[in-house]
């Protein structure tokens, strides 16, 4: 996945997003559902992260020559 | 890529962070950490560009390379170090913070301890 500056703005949404389900989900009474989309959205947003660090980690790794 | 669009994206993802820190503050650290790298990427070329050039100096003074390449790990390791250990913080997991800088002084200290060695070295045959 290219690092680009939308990546940003892709995990803010999706985190003002489980938020906003999440509360919603809890007014209408039903909370599991709303814990499973909670956990489903930070799932989702971890991904991207742990591949955004990895790419990071790699790029320093042959910059930095630290093999 | 110049300043200025590094710091707005690094003010945009403050203020997505702090909207996000009430419901979710563990998806206002991913964006922090997320920033973070955006913001590394951009600088990426100009710092490999800026390390070639010093590469090359290097190179043509034929000094012993291997002085150099502890530098830049030493470097390359203190940054992630520092990347670590403030994410940590932001977290607010002092303790996990302090235990990687820790990690990270140790690693540097065995990458420097040829160099320190040699200087030693160096200067006990000048003092006979």
């Amino acid at each position: 996945m290219s690092v680009d500056i939308d990546l940003i703005f892709k995990i803010a949404a999706i985190g003002i997003l489980v938020a906003i389900l999440n509360r919603v989900l809890v007014q209408s009474g039903r909370e599991e559902i709303a814990m499973m989309t909670t956990l489903a959205g930070l799932v989702i947003v971890l991904l991207m992260v742990v591949d955004l660090i990895n790419q990071l980690f790699q790029t320093i790794k042959s910059i930095f020559q630290l093999y | 890529m110049d300043i200025v669009q590094i710091v707005s994206i690094g003010l945009v993802a403050a203020i997505l962070a702090i909207t996000l820190r009430q419901q979710r503050p563990e998806m206002a650290l991913i964006v922090s950490i997320a920033a973070g790298v955006v913001i590394f990427f951009m600088i990426a070329g100009k710092l490999s560009a800026a390390i070639q050039a010093l590469n090359e100096v290097m190179r043509k003074a034929q000094l012993n390379n291997i002085y150099f390449t502890t530098v830049l790990k030493i470097i390359g390791i203190a940054y992630i170090t520092e990347f670590g250990s403030q994410i940590c913080k932001d977290a607010g997991e002092g303790s996990i913070a302090s235990k990687i800088e820790l990690a990270g002084k140790v690693l540097i200290m065995v990458l420097a301890l040829p160099i320190v060695l040699a200087v030693f070295d160096l200067i006990s045959s000048v003092m006979q």
